[in-house]
């Protein structure tokens, strides 16, 4: 039990996805301007890398494995990835509307989100179990929203503070996300 | 537009990942070293380059619905090349670079390439685009690294050059000093061409 609780500690903050290991930054400065779509976008995020990882560790474990195709992890991948999104995307839209009209316009922008595929393979590098696996990805996206979600409402505030001009935007985003990631420095050690 | 100009589009004007700014999941992670960053540069602007001249090709016989699944393949054809190739060759900066290899796939610029301009134009141009945005990226990862290395470590392209009383910023090596250098860079380059 207290492995699992270590295994969810250390993917949400000591090595958090976007902070610590640097993946999924360009929706990150894409979409948290305004607190409704970083809340849209993580909720997406979380289905679509547990789906995503789910599918990809059978792939990597039921067909390259036995087949010895390692070499085609990454076209596989990739193709599983955006054959999943547009998949969802297309059940989502027939059958439960409401969420389609919540995370709908998120969807296409999560194949090329890099998080997605970065979890599928350090998936496959930790050697995790099914379960663990599961509680891996799970726990990762959960990191990457509530990361997602302490930018945006920062960056809420400072849309009206005076910063100088050049400074705006961008530039102002990924130095208050590194301020952040400043904070959840902090965290490390706590587990290895 | 001349091919010339296509090609130093990527050097300034649109240089990315600081005009353009994609692909920056490799720029922050990578980029503790100069030596890093100009491995990284040099992966990318052989698929950024390999891939503009496939998908130039194909454009006409790739139908638009499933435009951006077939790139992909493309992309990650290459990148499974580039992957091959530097754990035979380049097998320390291949273990450095780790799990952004195969990111390479996703890195939004060699999509946004694809995207915006191999798939509407002719092969020659593509090719200039392709190299002129990868080497601007190449430049761009090597000067961020260059700095957090310097100022992180104390050394450039790993021999030092601060002498010995200094004290290197170790914070810059770390992720918040890549967030931070980043955003103080791009405030600097606004602040430049404001200025022209």
């Amino acid at each position: 039990m207290s492995d699992y609780l270590l295994l969810i500690v250390s993917a949400v903050f000591v090595n958090n996805i976007l902070l610590v290991r640097y993946l999924g930054n360009c929706p990150f400065l894409g979409v948290s301007n305004r607190m409704d779509t970083a809340t849209g976008m993580a909720m997406a995020v979380v289905f679509v890398i547990v789906m995503a990882s789910s599918i990809t560790w059978a792939v990597q474990y039921y067909i390259l494995n036995p087949f010895g195709l390692e070499y085609l992890q990454t076209i596989a991948f990739i193709l599983v990835i955006a054959a999943l999104v547009q998949l969802v995307e297309m059940f989502l839209q027939k059958s439960v509307p409401a969420l389609y009209r919540s995370l709908g316009i998120f969807l296409p922008l999560i194949t090329t989100n890099c998080a997605v595929l970065g979890v599928a393979v350090l998936v496959i590098q930790g050697e995790y179990g099914f379960v663990d696996m599961l509680l891996f990805s799970f726990a990762s996206s959960v990191g990457y929203g509530l990361a997602l979600i302490l930018l945006t409402g920062i960056r809420e505030r400072l849309a009206v503070a005076a910063i100088p001009v050049h400074f705006r935007g961008t530039s102002l985003g990924l130095m208050t996300a590194g301020l952040i990631a400043l904070g959840f420095l902090g965290f490390v050690g706590m587990v290895h | 537009m001349s091919v010339a100009k296509v090609f130093t589009r990527g050097l300034w004007q649109e240089i990315p990942p600081f005009r353009l700014v994609l692909g920056l999941c490799p720029t922050l992670a990578v980029t503790t070293a100069a030596k890093n960053g100009l491995g990284m540069g040099l992966a990318t602007t052989f698929v950024l380059v390999c891939s503009n001249v496939i998908v130039s090709l194909l454009r006409k016989a790739i139908p638009g619905k499933v435009r951006i699944a077939a790139f992909i393949v493309v992309i990650a054809s290459f990148v499974v090349i580039v992957e091959l190739v530097m754990q035979a060759y380049f097998y320390p900066l291949y273990k450095i670079l780790g799990i952004f290899i195969p990111l390479i796939v996703v890195n939004c610029i060699i999509l946004g390439r694809a995207e915006a301009f191999a798939s509407k134009n002719t092969i020659v141009p593509s090719a200039a685009d392709g190299l002129g945005m990868g080497l601007g990226f190449t430049l761009s990862l090597t000067f961020l690294g260059g700095v957090r290395e310097i100022f992180g470590n104390g050394t450039f392209f790993g021999h030092a050059i601060m002498g010995e009383a200094f004290q290197p910023f170790s914070i810059l090596l770390k992720a918040p000093g890549a967030f931070i250098c980043l955003g103080v860079i791009l405030g600097v380059m606004n602040l430049i061409s404001a200025k022209k």
